[in-house]
C-alpha cells in the first residue's frame, strides 16, 4: 500500500494538515501537497479508468506529464473536468471525482471493452464505424458519444463563477522553467541589466534538483536555489512568477503563458487565472525533462510509475508509493530511486537493468546499500490487476521466458530523459537526434528566427539536452548571458556555478521489453496511457502502410489526448521506426502544437464575457425602445428593435400590427444605425461611378439615387440610396451592416488603386440619428411641425430638402424602403431623441406606431425590394435579382464590370429572383429549396431554385417569398414544389416578386 | 502574431493592429481585358516560400495601407513602404538583396 512516510517531504508542512473530498470520502492531506500525493498518502493507487478499454490506471507521473490521474473538480460554478492531479495544489473544501467509470471507480461496466480489445485494434474508428448507415444514428453515434472524452462537460446552465484576465508584458529576457537551470539563466541576464521574467508553473522554485541533490559551489544545492531566488528578489528589473506556464512561443518573440493564481486558495479575491500576452526579445526556455516510459507487459497496472516520480513523492512530500519497490530502467539515473526508496526505510526487492554492462558509480553505491542488480535483464509481465502484485523477470534479449518472480507493489520504470523541446519548437526551432542519450535536442543552428532573421529562443540546461546539474548550469549561465547580450545588454564577467556531475554508465535505448515480446506481451505494453494505444497498436498501422508519422499519430490516436503525448510520442515514434526499419530521426516526431500544457477556456475570453464579450452600439432612442418593451435583435455589433409586443401580444401580431398602422396610417422606424458615407471632393463622382455599378456623377444636388456595389469578382456586396450633397460632396447610405465594411472598401481603392484621385471618405454613422417617418399621413405630420415646403411638387420622390422641424434644423431625404410616402430625417445624433419624442407626440392624432425591423422586413418584401444578406450570399450578381436597369451600359468600367462578362456570369442557367405565392396561402420555411425531378449523383433529388425571403404577409393576409429559380423570370404562372424540414411540401406559384401596389402609386403621392 | 512597422505613423505595432490584404502589386485588368489576363489579375497568386511582398492595413491604427516584404519561411522582416508605388523601391530591393543576395519575385529582382 501507499502511504504517509514518518519523516521527510520538502514541500509539505506537517503542522497544516487540509481536509479535502475524493469521490465523496473525507481525506485529508498537509499544505503543499498535490492531490496526486495527496491521494497516494491515503492508499489511493488507482484513480480512473482508461479511455477505450477501462483498464484500472493509476498515479504515474509527478508532473505536468501524468497521463492517468485526471479529475472531475469543483460543483456548479466552479466544477471543471480533466484536472491534473499532480499539478493540482490540495486546498480545504476540494471536490475532487474520478473520471470515465460507471457506475463506480472500482466496479466499472465498461471495463467489458478489455474482454473486447482485440475487436478495438488501430484505427477501430475508421475501421468499425463505416456502414452500414443506419446503424450510425442507432449504435455508433451513441456509443461514441457515451465514450468520447475523458471528463465530462460542465452543466450548461452552470456559468463559470470565476473572473480571469489578460495581461500585457515586455521584457528583454523571458525565462520559462524555474528549475536550476532557469534560475541561472535568470541571474546571469539579470545581473547584465536585462528586464527579465523567469516563470514556474508549480508551486516551488528550483525543479527537481533537490530532489535528486547534489552540491553547487561547495554547498548544498538546495540553497543555491534558496540564494539565488533571493538574489533574483533583490534585483528590481526581475519579475518572478510561479504557477505560470509557458504556454506557447509565437512569431517575433510573442509568448502566450498561463498563470494560475487562485487554484490552490479559491478563498480569496481576484481573478482566477491570467493570460499574459508577452513579446520577449529573447526567451530561455529552461522547461526541464521528461522521464520515459518502458513498454513492457502491464505496465498500465496501478503502482507502475516513473522512477523520478517515486522519489519525488518520497522526496518532496514523505510519501511511499509502496513498501517493495523494483526498479527497472536502461540507465543510471534510476538507481538514485533505488536510493532514495532505501534511504526512506522502504525495500529495493531488486533492480532489473536491461543493459548487460550494468550502470556505473550509482550502481556501486546501490550494491553497497545492499540492493540485488540484475543485468541485462527486463520485465516480462506485471502481475495485479487493480493494484501491481509482482514481476516477472526475463532476459531482455530474449522473448520473455520466465527466470525469476519477484513480488512488490511498485514498479519505478526508467527509459531515459527526453528534454522538453515543445516551446523550442512551436515556432520552427528544429532538432537533431542525440544517440547517446536517445532523445531529440535542439539544434542551436537551427532556431526559430524573429524579425531581423535572428534566433529568438536560447533552450537551456535539460531543455537542451545537458541533463547532469554541473553541465546544465553551465549552459544555463551561458544562455542567460547570451540572451542579455542580444538584447543589447553587456552581461558580467561571473563564471558559472560549478558543480560535480557523477560519471553515469551509457543509456542504452530499449523500446520493448524484452527484446522479443511476443504478439500477448506487446497487446498489453502501453506507449499512450490516456487514450490507450499500445505497442501492437502503432505496429499494426505500420503493416497497414501508415509510414507518415502524423498518419500513425492519427490513426492510432497515440499522443492525441491531453496530455499530447509527453510520455508516449519518443516510445512511440521509436516502435514505428521499427515497425518501418529507419532509424528515429528519419521518421521525425509529430508537430508540438501550443499550449504546451491546457489552459482554462477562461482565460482564453480573459474579460470577454457576458456585457463585455463585444460592445453594443446604441443608437440615441434606444433607451426609449428599451423602455417601450422592444424585443431586441442583434445587428452586428447594434441593437435593433425586432417589433414592440405590447403586453401578452405575440411577436407575430405586433408585427401585423405595426405592418398595417404603417400601411394604414403612420407608422416610425429608427434607421439611425443605416451606415453613412461622406464622399467628398472633386474626383468624388468619378470615384463612385467606379463603386457602383450605376451612374452617380450625373445625380444633381438634391436628389437622391438607390446604388449597388459589387465587388471585383462581380458579386453584390451591398446597397444604399446615394444623396449628393453639393457639387463635391456625396452621402453614400449603406446597409446596417455594411457600414465600416463598405467604408474600409472605399480606402482600400482609394489609397492603393486611384491614389491619385482627390477623394476624402469619412464614416459619419454615428454622427446622425435618422428616423423614417412612414404611411399616408407621414407629410401631414411634419407639416405640422415646418413651414417648408413639403408639398408633392415643392418636395418630390427621390429628392432631399433641409427642413427645420419645431426648430430642430434636419435633412430630409424622400425615400421609401415600404413602398409608402415616406421621409427619412437626418439629425445630429444630439437631437434624436428630442425629435423621436417630436414625431411621436405630432403623430398621436394618427396613431403613430414605432416598427421594428421584421415590419420593415415584411414591407420591404411586399415591395419586392432585395435586402442584401437575404437575396444576396456573395454569390449573386445584380442580374441574377433582375437589376440590370441598375448597372450602367453606358460606363466603360465600375468593379465587378469585368467579372460580369465572364461566362458563367452570363450563363442562361444561373438562377433568377421571382416572387414566390403558396397555393395554400401558407408560409414556405426559410431557406427551403425546390426540387425537380430526378436524382442527383449523390442519389439527392435535384434541386431548381430556393426561397431567400419568406414572410407572411399581414398586408395580402398570405405567405409571400422570393426565391432564385432556374429560368425564374420565363416561368411566371407555373407551381413548383419546395419540400420542407417538417414533412410537408409547399407547393407555390411563380409570380412578379412586387407583390404590393406593382405601379408605385403610393410612395409617389 | 508578427511586428509590423507602418511607414506612415512610423511605429512598429502588434500583428492585432494590422490587417493583411494579400499579394502587393496587382495590376488591375478592367473591361476589354483578355479572359487569361483577368483571370491572373484575380486569382492567380504568389505563394513563395521565402521572399514575399505584401499588402498590410494599419487597421488599428492609422488606416493607412501599406507594403511589407518579408521572408514567409524565416518570418524576417526586410521593410515597409508606401503602398502608392507600383514596384518596390530601391532600398528595399537592397535591402532583401542584403540578405538574400539573388532574389526574385515576380518581376522584381
Ligand atoms: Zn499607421
Amino acid at each position: 500500500m501507499s502511504t504517509r512516510l514518518a519523516q521527510g517531504g520538502r514541500r509539505i508542512d506537517r503542522r497544516k494538515s487540509v481536509e479535502f473530498r475524493f469521490n465523496g470520502k473525507r481525506l485529508k492531506g498537509y499544505e503543499g501537497d498535490t492531490l496526486a500525493s495527496a491521494l497516494l498518502a491515503n492508499d489511493q493507487m488507482m484513480v480512473g479508468r482508461s479511455f477505450k478499454y477501462h483498464r484500472p490506471r493509476g498515479i504515474v507521473a509527478s508532473g505536468a506529464e501524468e497521463p492517468n490521474a485526471l479529475f472531475n473538480t469543483g460543483e456548479g460554478a466552479t466544477f471543471e473536468p480533466n484536472q491534473r492531479a499532480t499539478t493540482t495544489e490540495i486546498f480545504a473544501g476540494l471536490e475532487a471525482k474520478s473520471q470515465n467509470h460507471w457506475p463506480s471507480l472500482e466496479f466499472d461496466i465498461g471495463a467489458v471493452n478489455a474482454k473486447l480489445s482485440r475487436f478495438l485494434p488501430a484505427g477501430f474508428y475508421y475501421k468499425t464505424f463505416m456502414f452500414p448507415r443506419f446503424a450510425w444514428k442507432h449504435l455508433y453515434e451513441p456509443f461514441i458519444r457515451q465514450s468520447a472524452g475523458l471528463g465530462r462537460a460542465p452543466e450548461a446552465e452552470d456559468r463559470d463563477g470565476d473572473t480571469y484576465e489578460h495581461f500585457y508584458g515586455f521584457f528583454d529576457v523571458v525565462v520559462i522553467g524555474g528549475g536550476v537551470a532557469g534560475l541561472q539563466a535568470a541571474k546571469a541576464a539579470g545581473e547584465a541589466g536585462a528586464k527579465v521574467l523567469v516563470m514556474e508553473q508549480t508551486a516551488q522554485w528550483g525543479g527537481r534538483a533537490a530532489v535528486d541533490g547534489g552540491e553547487v559551489d561547495g554547498a548544498p544545492v538546495a540553497d543555491y536555489i534558496a540564494a539565488t531566488v533571493a538574489a533574483l528578489e533583490a534585483m528590481e528589473n526581475v519579475t518572478l512568477r510561479r504557477r505560470m506556464m509557458g504556454a506557447g512561443v509565437y512569431d517575433h518573440g510573442y509568448l502566450l503563458a498561463y498563470e494560475r493564481l487562485r487554484d490552490h486558495c479559491p478563498d480569496e479575491a481576484g481573478p482566477r487565472h491570467r493570460l499574459w500576452r508577452i513579446r520577449a526579445g529573447r526567451i530561455v526556455t529552461a522547461t526541464g525533462a521528461i522521464e520515459r516510459p518502458l513498454s513492457f507487459a502491464g505496465n498500465d497496472i496501478p503502482g507502475v510509475m516513473l522512477a523520478s516520480a517515486v522519489r519525488d513523492y518520497i522526496v518532496d512530500y514523505g510519501v511511499s508509493p509502496g513498501d517493495r519497490v523494483v526498479v527497472v530502467t536502461n540507465n543510471d539515473d534510476a538507481y538514485r530511486t533505488a536510493i532514495a526508496v532505501k534511504e526512506a526505510g522502504l525495500s529495493v526487492p531488486v533492480i532489473v537493468d536491461a543493459r548487460v554492462g550494468g550502470g556505473g558509480a550509482l550502481a556501486d553505491q546501490a550494491r553497497a546499500l545492499g540492493i540485488r542488480v540484475e543485468t541485462g535483464k527486463g520485465i516480462a509481465k506485471v502481475h495485479g490487476t487493480k493494484r501491481v502484485e509482482g514481476v516477472a523477470i526475463c532476459a531482455q534479449a530474449g522473448e520473455g521466458a520466465v527466470l525469476d518472480e519477484v513480488g512488490c507493489d511498485v514498479v519505478a520504470m526508467s527509459g531515459g530523459w527526453s528534454p522538453v523541446v515543445h516551446l523550442w519548437s512551436h515556432c520552427g526551432g528544429k532538432l537533431n537526434w542525440d544517440e547517446a542519450q536517445a532523445c531529440f535536442r535542439p539544434d542551436g543552428n537551427r532556431p526559430p528566427t524573429d524579425q531581423d532573421g535572428e534566433g529568438f529562443v536560447l533552450p537551456a540546461g535539460a531543455a537542451n539536452g545537458e541533463l547532469g546539474l554541473g553541465a546544465g548550469l553551465t549552459d544555463a549561465d551561458a544562455a542567460g548571458k547570451r540572451a542579455a547580450d542580444e538584447t543589447g545588454h553587456k552581461p558580467g564577467r561571473g563564471k558559472a556555478p560549478v558543480a560535480a556531475d557523477v560519471d553515469e554508465a551509457a543509456l542504452e535505448p530499449v523500446w520493448l521489453m524484452p527484446q522479443g515480446a511476443g504478439a500477448k506481451l506487446r497487446m498489453k505494453a502501453w506507449l499512450d496511457y490516456q487514450n490507450d494505444v499500445k505497442v501492437s497498436d502503432v505496429q499494426l498501422a505500420a503493416r497497414e502502410g501508415y509510414e507518415s508519422v502524423e498518419h500513425t499519430k492519427r490513426y492510432t490516436t497515440l499522443g492525441m489526448a491531453t496530455d499530447q503525448g509527453k510520455l508516449s510520442n519518443i516510445n512511440g515514434l521509436a516502435i514505428l521506426s521499427d515497425a518501418l526499419g529507419q532509424p528515429i530521426p528519419q521518421t521525425g516526431t509529430t508537430t508540438f502544437r501550443p499550449p504546451y500544457t491546457p489552459i482554462s477556456m477562461g482565460a482564453i475570453a480573459g474579460e470577454a464575457r457576458a456585457e463585455i464579450f463585444q460592445p453594443l452600439r446604441r443608437t440615441p432612442m434606444h433607451d426609449w425602445h428599451e423602455a417601450n418593451g422592444a424585443h431586441w435583435e442583434p445587428v452586428g455589433q447594434w441593437r435593433r428593435p425586432y417589433c414592440y409586443p405590447k403586453t401578452g401580444e405575440s411577436h407575430a401580431a405586433a408585427v401585423a400590427r405595426e405592418v398595417m398602422a404603417t400601411r394604414e396610417s403612420l407608422g416610425l422606424l429608427d434607421a439611425s444605425t443605416l451606415g453613412k458615407l461622406i464622399v467628398k471632393g472633386p474626383d468624388a463622382g468619378r470615384f463612385l461611378d467606379m463603386l457602383y455599378t450605376n451612374m452617380m456623377s450625373t445625380l444633381k444636388p438634391g436628389k437622391c439615387r438607390y446604388g449597388l456595389m459589387c465587388s471585383e469578382n462581380g458579386f453584390l456586396i451591398d446597397d444604399g440610396v446615394v444623396a449628393r450633397l453639393d457639387d463635391d460632396t456625396f452621402l453614400c447610405h449603406t446597409t446596417t451592416g455594411g457600414a465600416e465594411r463598405i467604408h474600409a472598401h472605399m480606402e482600400e481603392w482609394l489609397q492603393t488603386e486611384w491614389w491619385d484621385w482627390k477623394v476624402y471618405v469619412a464614416n459619419v454613422t454615428e454622427q446622425y440619428a435618422q428616423i423614417a417617418v412612414v404611411g399616408p399621413n407621414a407629410r401631414k405630420v411634419l407639416e405640422k411641425l415646418s413651414e417648408d415646403d413639403l408639398s408633392a411638387e415643392g418636395f418630390p420622390f427621390m429628392a432631399w430638402k433641409d427642413v427645420t422641424l419645431n426648430r430642430i434644423k434636419t435633412r430630409v431625404y424622400r425615400i421609401s424602403f415600404s413602398g409608402e410616402l415616406s421621409y427619412e430625417i437626418s439629425v445630429p445624433a444630439s437631437e434624436g431623441r428630442a425629435l423621436w419624442n417630436m414625431l411621436l407626440e405630432a403623430g398621436d392624432e394618427y396613431g403613430a406606431t414605432p416598427y421594428g425591423t421584421e415590419a420593415l422586413h415584411v414591407m420591404r418584401a411586399e415591395k419586392g425590394f432585395i435586402m442584401i444578406g437575404d437575396e444576396t450570399d456573395g454569390t449573386v450578381i445584380p442580374q441574377d435579382l433582375g437589376l440590370h436597369w441598375a448597372i450602367s451600359k453606358k460606363k466603360e468600367d465600375f468593379l465587378g464590370k469585368r467579372a460580369q462578362e465572364r461566362s458563367h456570369m452570363t450563363d442562361p442557367k444561373r438562377w433568377k429572383l421571382v416572387g414566390l405565392e403558396t397555393v395554400d396561402g401558407s408560409v414556405i420555411p426559410d431557406g427551403a429549396y425546390a426540387v425537380a425531378d430526378g436524382t442527383n449523383a449523390n442519389g439527392q433529388r435535384n434541386v431548381q431554385g430556393r426561397v431567400t425571403s419568406t414572410y407572411f404577409s399581414p398586408t395580402l393576409g398570405r405567405g409571400i417569398a422570393m426565391g432564385l429559380v432556374l429560368n425564374g423570370p420565363d416561368r411566371m404562372g407555373e407551381v413548383i414544389s419546395f419540400p420542407g424540414t417538417d414533412g410537408k411540401t409547399y407547393d407555390a406559384k411563380i409570380v412578379d416578386p412586387v407583390f404590393y401596389d406593382k405601379d408605385g402609386e403610393k410612395q409617389n403621392v | 502574431m508578427l511586428i509590423l512597422e507602418c511607414p506612415y505613423c512610423g511605429v512598429k505595432g502588434e500583428e492585432t493592429e494590422f490587417h493583411g490584404g494579400g499579394e502587393a502589386h496587382l495590376k488591375r485588368f478592367g473591361p476589354g481585358s483578355s479572359e487569361e489576363d483577368f483571370e491572373g489579375y484575380l486569382f492567380h497568386r504568389e505563394n513563395p516560400k521565402g521572399v514575399h511582398l505584401e499588402r498590410w492595413r494599419h487597421v488599428n491604427g492609422c488606416g493607412k495601407w501599406f507594403h511589407v516584404a518579408r521572408d514567409t519561411a524565416t518570418l524576417e522582416v526586410f521593410g515597409s513602404y508606401s503602398a502608392q508605388v507600383t514596384e518596390p523601391p530601391q532600398e528595399i530591393k537592397d535591402a532583401i538583396s542584403a540578405k538574400r543576395p539573388g532574389w526574385s519575385w515576380r518581376e522584381f529582382a
